[in-house]
């Protein structure tokens, strides 16, 4: 026993003399850090590391069997998730994993934010952070184009369509986004090179750095009301607290990243087995057109807010908006480097997340049901409730066929089926009278298109015979006052002139 | 002078000799620098000469909009009917054999009288989805966004800044062809036309 332990150290002296890591080791490991950042408020970073170990894992046994070519990355998937024993678990693990590294990283950025840990010393790696976060985005947009099935497909298109509002080289940056003049075999090739090569290898590189000056400047102490930052006293001040009331950094802060790490990647693991893996969905074939396009999750707020922006705002919007929103995160901590961290003095700093996360959510959920898009099959796939047409008159139920026919059903809901993208139709005769129905349906309007020239008067009429069906029961539809009075005058003239005629009659002796 | 040149010898550095004076004199460092910025030019100009090949290899996609383009066949003139509006494919005229099936590419025919006809890309002015047709309201909706134009191209509603992009066409010898090779997007098809507030009469037929 005693030489058995006694051989381990010689070989591991023997090691440790050529390599020489024990100083480097020894020293960032029992670092001093203020006691207070043992907490687990602190654990997202190191998850955000350990994940991009797992996605890094996980893409090179993927890269074993996936074929990066336009013409077969389609088959090699589906080979991976039906022919490869446990290849969609692979798959799983690897499209879970980006999901949670992406709202990892994510909450890791709040939180730093919220604890002021950009400010000084600490501007750089906030900087680096932020590429971290562009990184991490490109990698799953990037990997989302792996996939290459239908949304990977016309979500390049997208893509593309955004590049080419750039003034003057719009075009010539959508050629060298897609390799070439469409998205072909070029364009996989170098979305595999980006994906695999361009941005890990960078992606590392900062990692690395970032890491590197977390260990060499400490972790960010807890922010304290009062406790301002001032680049001429801060160092010290932080190294006092370190060492007054500090903690090694292993094991004292370092179980708890463990920990939390172990737990993500185990929450990666059940959600792989028990939601599987992402597609791929159809082929990846433009001539087949009966596809609905979406992108990946993390990107579905920009697809939202695509699709609210009035056409006029969309291109300075695109090109403007990213920039500035990058431009602003980069300079947050050369701006406001110095000053309180703590969350309690700032409340600029809390409104501007909380905003910012209501509105990720709001723009998602949007995104999620795309109540701007017109259902494609609802003309032929959803029938009218029976009891609307149920007493209605022959013109109006012809006027129903019209309205199915017409695929107005594709934007209007009746009965709690059709599309969104214009208003529910179920109670429409009590907002607008007869002939407001007939100018919209004629003229449009507002996302409403004109349907004059493609209806004959006589559908017309019994379109709008029906739509002013479209009224409960209780609720009389709306009608135009001046109109009765026409109507009430016509008669009134009438009934006078049948009585005058009566009285005619009745003065003939 | 041999021994100082090593940082090893403690005793030289804490005695407050500088090991570089003492190394030789200031010739034969300023001749070290000397070299090693040499080198490092070296390495730069290296470096720029390399730099244009690879630029220029990096930026090979990026060509005229026209050297992409040629003339493909969509088929015989009596595929055609007057008066309707068709789904046609035709292969990308650049294709490589590895393009596996992303070389179809989809546009729609509209043939307006016997030899007047208007080809519109599939792919809808704002974001480039699918748009689909829906002959019985004369339409074409988009699935992304709820982009709608008209049977002429022109835009009804929705995001779309302006109607759906065209094809050159021409006729030869019974057959329709068009002028195809790139994706059409804002940049490469006509310029930005302004959005009419009436519906029904955009100016825009790409
Ligand atoms: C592309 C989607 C789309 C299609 C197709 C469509 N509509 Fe609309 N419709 C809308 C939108 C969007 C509005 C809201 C317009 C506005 O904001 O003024 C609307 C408004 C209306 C209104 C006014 C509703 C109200 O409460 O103000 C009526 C009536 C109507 N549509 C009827 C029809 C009929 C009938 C058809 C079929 C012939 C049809 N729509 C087809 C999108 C559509």
């Amino acid at each position: 026993m005693q030489r058995m332990k006694q051989t381990a150290l010689d070989i591991y002296a023997w090691f440790e003399r050529r390599l020489q890591l024990e100083g480097p080791v020894k020293e960032a490991v029992l670092h001093q850090v203020p006691r207070q950042t043992a907490s687990w408020w602190y654990v997202f970073g190191s998850a955000a590391f350990t994940l991009l170990f797992l996605q890094i894992f996980t893409g090179i046994l993927l890269a074993l069997v996936y074929v990066p070519s336009a013409g077969h990355a389609w088959q090699s998937l589906n080979v991976l998730n039906h022919q490869i024993p446990l290849g969609w678990f692979l798959r799983a693990l690897h499209g879970w994993g980006s999901n949670f590294m992406v709202a990892i990283v994510l909450i890791h950025m709040a939180q730093v934010f919220l604890f002021g840990a950009y400010k000084f010393p600490r501007e750089l790696t906030w900087i680096l952070g932020v590429f971290l976060l562009l990184m991490t985005l490109g990698m799953a947009f990037t990997g989302q184009v792996l996939r290459f099935d239908q949304d990977a497909y016309w979500g390049l298109g997208i893509g593309a369509s955004i590049m080419s509002r750039v003034p003057w080289i719009g075009s010539g940056l959508v050629h060298l986004l897609l390799g070439g003049p469409i998205i072909a075999g070029a364009t996989l090739s170098r979305f595999f090179a980006l994906h695999v090569f361009v941005i890990p290898g960078t992606l590392l590189l900062f990692v690395f750095l970032h890491v590197w000056m977390v260990l060499k400047l400490g972790v960010n102490d807890w922010p304290m009301p009062g406790r301002v930052v001032r680049r001429a006293t801060y160092m010290e001040e932080y190294h006092h607290l370190a060492h007054t009331d500090g903690i090694p950094f292993v094991p004292g802060a370092f179980w708890k990243d463990l920990v939390f790490s172990g737990a993500i990647l185990a929450a990666v693991a059940v959600c792989a087995m028990v939601f599987g893996p992402f597609g791929p969905g159809g082929q990846p074939d433009p001539s087949i057109i009966q596809t609905v396009p979406k992108p990946d999750f993390f990107f579905l707020w920009i697809y939202t807010i695509l699709s609210y922006l009035p056409p006029q705002m969309e291109t300075p919007f695109l090109l403007i908006v990213p920039l500035l929103a990058i431009a602003i995160l980069l300079a947050l901590p050369l701006v406001a480097a110095e000053g309180e961290k703590s969350w309690y003095r700032r409340p600029v700093a809390v409104l501007v997340v909380s905003t910012v996360a209501v509105c990720f959510g709001v723009l998602t959920h949007l995104g999620t049901t795309t109540p701007w898009s017109p259902h494609m099959s609802a003309w032929s796939g959803d029938p009218l409730p029976v009891n609307r047409i149920h007493d209605a008159t022959p013109l109006a139920r012809q006027g129903a066929v019209v309205f199915q026919a017409k695929q107005c059903r594709n934007c209007h809901s009746v009965g709690g089926s059709g599309g969104e993208r214009g208003p529910a139709l179920d109670a429409v005769a009590t907002r607008l009278t007869i002939d407001q129905m007939r100018f919209k349906v004629v003229t449009g309007g507002g996302n409403m298109p004109a349907y004059g020239k493609n209806l004959s008067p006589s559908e017309i009429e019994a379109l709008v015979r029906f739509l002013e069906t479209l009224h409960p029961a209780n609720e009389p539809p709306a009608y135009d006052a001046s109109r009765r009075t026409v109507e009430a005058s016509q008669a009134a003239d009438s009934a006078g002139e049948a009585s005058s005629l009566r009285a005619n009659e009745g003065s003939t002796p | 002078m041999s021994n100082a040149a090593y940082p090893a010898n403690r005793q030289e550095k804490t005695s407050g000799v500088n090991p570089a004076t003492t190394s030789g004199d200031a010739r034969i460092v300023s001749r070290r620098w000397l070299l090693f910025k040499a080198a490092i030019a070296l390495n730069g100009a290296v470096g720029l000469v390399l730099a244009v090949p690879i630029f220029r290899y990096l930026l090979a996609p990026w060509r005229k909009d026209a050297s992409y383009e040629s003339w493909v066949s969509l088929g015989a003139l009596d595929e055609f009917p007057v008066g309707e509006t068709r789904l046609a494919n035709y292969k990308n005229p650049s294709a490589d054999p590895w393009d596996g099936q992303t070389d179809n590419v989809a546009c729609y025919v509209r043939r307006e009288g016997p030899g007047e006809f208007k080809v519109f890309a599939i792919n809808c002015a704002h974001l480039g989805c699918p748009v689909r047709w829906f002959p019985q309201s004369q339409l074409f909706m988009c699935p992304c966004h709820g982009g709608v134009y008209y049977a002429d191209g022109s835009r009804a509603s929705g995001p779309p800044e302006r109607g759906l992009f065209t094809y050159n066409w021409k006729i030869v010898s019974d057959n329709l062809q068009i002028d195809a090779g790139q994706m059409p997007t804002l940049s490469n098809t006509a310029k930005l036309v302004t959005i009419s507030t009436r519906p029904g009469d955009s100016k825009c037929s790409g």
